[in-house]
């Protein structure tokens, strides 16, 4: 029986509370003589009144509302939802580490900052960079840091560019993040392989290109075979090569984006590096740079001196700041307790079973499905629904079917290139088990495409909602709750 | 083999029987087409050695016990980031896996509890401030700050930004970033007794301007005189945008009630602990009319196809993955969890309890206040009306009072004289409700006679 959650809003009754504070412990002042009535709050203050115990009802009830990697499959292509092991969620909430602020003197937070100093260590070697900043919050913050970066790096040759080249296949935020960096953006197309088109890049390479962003694998799923040959033309015309990280795990210890020519990466510690993806945040997006890219690096870096780990803060040609403090530090400690954990072996090892898993998947799911590119893939691959089309089950009907079975679908309709693109990512945490399941639905739901489409086109029947109406929401946003029942 | 190999499912069987099932002869095989030269042979990567998960509860233990943290020693430190009380419920919601294991609630059928906390934080923020849209939440209080700077420049179609220097000084600077890389100009409003100097306003505001940037309280811990700011940046056609303490709004007149344009703010300080800066919770709240131009994530009601009330991602032509480089901005994520954290934190308050929480900040601050700048040497930096944080003038230098004061067992305030070298040796202080009076007189007896 599907039923509606009720809102905070309309729980609870006037004068319930769900804390309790400690009377003051020293002598208390009329309010009027630290805070005249002019001064205070006119507005009344209408937040929610509940118990406690309210309270967690509430968000239980919401939780079971809510499909997360603990709860089952999660394929979401470029998303690598892999499992996020506990221990590393114990470490975080340590509060030795949770309640630290940021400016204490550097002699109070050594283990911290020793923290950082080993993570960046080891992100510098999984990546083959020089040095790595902590402050982007998001793989997306990530990217405008870059660009700030690449940015400050030709403005200080005096080397004005305008320019940043972009395949078609890559992430929105790329040219989002390009943009918001004020540099126009060029898009390359993909060849008939999936991969950037050599020809097509070499004709747009001139010296107004500040740099190429690319993710390899591409967001195909596909290794950019020619990367040697790209970032040599990319260096060749004075641009500089942008590794966008969110499919690191396909290749982490198998190969490094340093040796293939980047000078700038970001990576998702909450996509590669095992830590919870909180429901859209909070992620860590560090950048790792080359050398010639670490004197823009934002400030504070922490280096360590006979007297132990220390903040410098003197780099003069520094983009300044990208984050008010540490960036997400809470993030840090779970990736750092996650390679502790897995060491050198288990990353390789992690990515060759990624890799497996996908290419297992996608070499039985391509029989019920169109494979535009079909080739060995790495981590994740792109089915079309282009045969189901015809029958009028789209990439989204497969989407709401699965949600019957228990499984989070794929990412739909991206990358852009393929048509009705269904970007699965299994992750090396998932068993043989669950991949043979959800093959087996796949192929389920490609049946019941051809032989009741009807079924699928009205999926879901079992959620706590049906198909949900995004074109009123867009219409007549209604993105705060005004009291009323919401129906016209 | 790798302590983590129990997050790795696949048996030695398994994989020989899928490499065959996929016709690859080794595992090796997979990865043929990465370049002879880039690829990395076993043990080529040289990582510390694997640990157990005994061997690394131990390490992050070790490494977290070589740090002082506030359960430890009384920390007086703000500027941002606050130690404020966080009452067991809200870590046991977080705490829910269902929750913080999920990802962007793109598939909203199975994504409803996410996007409706989201929709009750939405609507949470917007009643805090008295703004009638909000966003899911943005990195933090600088970038959103940063994010609302370039929103405002947007909107307006002008090129420059005022910010008083009374502005969070790691604000300044991520406003500085952002804005420069685009060639937009940042000016800064000087200081008058530590407050913003708004007799300058009227030369400093041109056809140019698109925002007037402003903290409430200010980076000291100051009241700023808001009558009459908006009505100066409106006249001459530029948004009044502010950086606010959620918390100070259960006491003090809330934003819209001076006319802001865009609210933004840390709000670490609702339920996240401090987290040596991070993760924290940027809020971002606006004027009806530029609900179009807010950047992030936005939760909107709808119904499903029986008419039930439902929730889900709206206004999405606004973001990168429809728009790419037309994007109002590049933000893909939010800080859900530390969003969700605030929301619990808020509802646990309820009206009366954010309002007492308030008083107790402001009542102890006071103390504290009075106390310290009674002392020899020690001199209120700046009059007005104060919240929880204020500046003293110090008879030595900051950085040497904390390492005195780390001895006695305190962590102190912010030795602010690198960012405000004009005032000389000179300590933020921040007193909140988690202080009690003995830890506030053990600081002022520390303090005592320390020249």
């Amino acid at each position: 029986m599907r039923k509606e959650q009720a809102l905070l809003f309309e729980l609870g009754a006037p004068g319930r509370r769900g804390c309790s504070l400690p009377q003051p412990d020293i002598p208390v002042k009329p309010l009027d003589e630290l805070l005249p009535a002019k001064l205070r709050r006119g507005i009344p203050l209408a937040l929610p009144e509940l118990s406690e115990g309210e309270l967690v009802r509430h968000y239980t009830a919401l939780s079971t509302r809510n499909h997360g990697v603990d709860s089952g499959f999660y394929p979401l292509g470029s998303c690598t939802m892999k499992y996020n092991p506990k221990v590393n969620e114990e470490a975080a909430r340590l509060p030795g580490f949770a309640f630290l602020h940021p400016c204490q003197p550097a002699e109070s937070v050594q283990g911290a900052m020793e923290l950082l100093y080993r993570t960046e260590a080891c992100l510098a070697e999984i990546t083959g960079m020089k040095r790595v900043t902590f402050q982007p919050a998001a793989g997306a913050h990530g990217e405008l840091t870059g660009m700030m970066l690449i940015h400050a790096y030709h403005k200080s040759r005096n080397d004005q560019r305008k320019r940043v080249l972009i395949p078609d296949s890559a992430h929105g935020t790329n040219p989002a993040s390009a943009a918001m960096a004020g540099y126009e953006i060029k898009e390359i197309p993909s060849d008939g392989r999936g991969l950037v088109d050599l020809k097509a890049l070499k004709e747009l390479l001139d010296d107004d290109v500040a740099a190429l962003m690319l993710t390899n694998p591409n967001t195909l799923g596909l290794f950019e075979e020619d990367i040697l040959e790209i970032a040599a033309a990319v260096h060749e015309v004075g641009g500089l090569l942008y590794y966008d990280g969110a499919n690191l795990n396909a290749i982490m210890g198998h190969a490094r984006p340093g040796d293939m020519g980047f000078d700038v990466v970001h990576l998702n510690l909450h996509k590669t590096f095992a830590t919870p993806h909180g429901g859209g945040g909070p992620g860590s997006g560090p950048v790792g740079v080359k050398e010639h890219l670490v004197p823009f690096l934002p400030v504070p870096l922490v280096e360590r001196g006979e007297k132990g780990y220390y903040w410098k803060d003197d780099l003069p040609l520094s983009i300044g700041r990208v984050h008010g403090f540490n960036g997400n530090f809470g993030v840090v400690v779970k990736a750092y307790t996650y390679i502790m954990m897995m060491g050198a072996e288990g990353l390789r090892q992690a990515a060759a079973d990624a890799v497996l898993n996908a290419n297992y998947l996608m070499e039985r799911l391509k029989k019920s499905y169109a494979l535009p590119y079909d080739r060995r893939c790495k981590h994740e691959f792109v089915l079309s629904a282009r045969k189901q089309k015809k029958k009028g089950v789209s990439a989204g009907d497969i989407a709401k079917a699965l949600l019957d079975y228990g499984f989070h679908p794929p990412t739909v309709y991206f990358p852009l290139i393929v048509e009705e693109a269904l970007m699965v990512e299994p992750t090396e945490t998932e068993s043989k088990e669950t991949l043979d399941r959800f093959a087996e639905v796949m192929e389920e739901i490609a049946r019941l495409a051809e032989e009741d489409p009807e079924r699928v086109t009205s999926a879901p029947h079992t959620t706590p909602v049906g198909r949900l109406d995004e074109v009123r929401a867009a219409r007549n946003p209604r993105i705060i709750w005004d009291g009323d029942e919401g129906s016209e | 083999m790798s302590g983590g190999r129990h997050y790795l499912p696949l048996t030695e069987a398994e994989r020989r029987e899928m490499l065959a099932a996929i016709g690859a002869a080794s595992a090796e095989q997979l990865f043929d087409e990465l370049p002879e030269e880039v690829r990395l042979k076993k043990g080529d990567l040289n990582l510390p050695p694997s640990l157990s998960e005994m061997e690394a509860t131990a390490h992050l233990g070790a490494l977290a016990a070589k740090n002082i943290n506030m359960r430890d020693y009384p920390c007086f430190l703000g500027a941002g980031v606050y130690d404020h009380f966080i009452p067991a419920v809200v870590q046991h919601v977080t705490g829910r896996s269902e929750f913080y294991t999920a990802y962007t609630p793109y598939q909203a059928e199975i994504s409803q509890g996410l996007l409706q906390s989201i929709f009750e934080y939405q609507t949470l923020i917007c009643r805090l401030t008295g703004m009638e849209a909000a966003n899911a939440s943005l990195y933090d209080g600088a970038t959103a700050l940063a994010e609302a700077a370039v929103a405002a420049c947007a909107v307006t179609r002008r090129g420059k930004v005022l910010v008083s220097r009374s502005v969070n000084p790691h604000y300044r600077r991520v406003l500085q970033s952002y804005l420069e890389v685009r060639d937009l100009q940042l000016l800064e409003i000087p200081l008058i007794e530590g407050a913003t100097d708004f007799s300058r306003l009227e030369e400093m505001l041109d056809g140019d301007t698109a925002a007037l940037l402003l903290q409430q309280p200010n980076f000291f811990g100051l009241l700023e005189e808001m009558e009459g700011a908006a009505g100066i940046a409106h006249r001459h056609g530029a948004l009044l945008v502010l950086s606010v303490d959620p918390i100070s709004l259960a006491l003090f007149r809330a934003p819209a009630e001076y006319d802001a344009d865009i609210v933004t703010g840390e709000g670490q300080g609702l339920g996240n602990p401090p987290s040596f800066g991070g993760p924290l919770l940027g809020f971002f709240a606006a004027r009806q009319k530029l609900l179009r131009r807010i950047p992030g994530r936005i939760v909107g009601e709808t119904v499903d196809r029986d008419g039930r009330r439902g929730f889900v991602l709206t206004l999405q032509t606004r973001e990168q993955h429809i728009r790419r480089e037309r994007a109002i901005s590049n933000i893909c994520s939010n800080q859900a969890l530390n969003a969700l954290a605030a929301a619990a934190y808020l509802a646990a308050m309820g009206p009366a309890g954010l309002r007492e929480l308030a008083e107790l900040c402001l009542q102890k601050a006071a103390y504290a206040r009075e106390k310290i700048t009674a002392l020899e040497g020690f001199a209120q930096a700046f009059p007005g009306m104060h919240f929880k944080e204020f500046a003293v003038k110090l008879p030595g230098n900051g950085g040497r009072l904390n390492r005195h004061l780390l001895e006695h067992k305190i962590i102190g305030g912010l030795d602010i004289e690198p960012y405000y070298p004009e005032l000389g040796p000179a300590m933020l202080f921040c007193v909140t409700e988690t202080k009690t009076r003995e830890q506030i007189d053990a600081l002022v007896g520390a303090l005592e006679g320390w020249s």
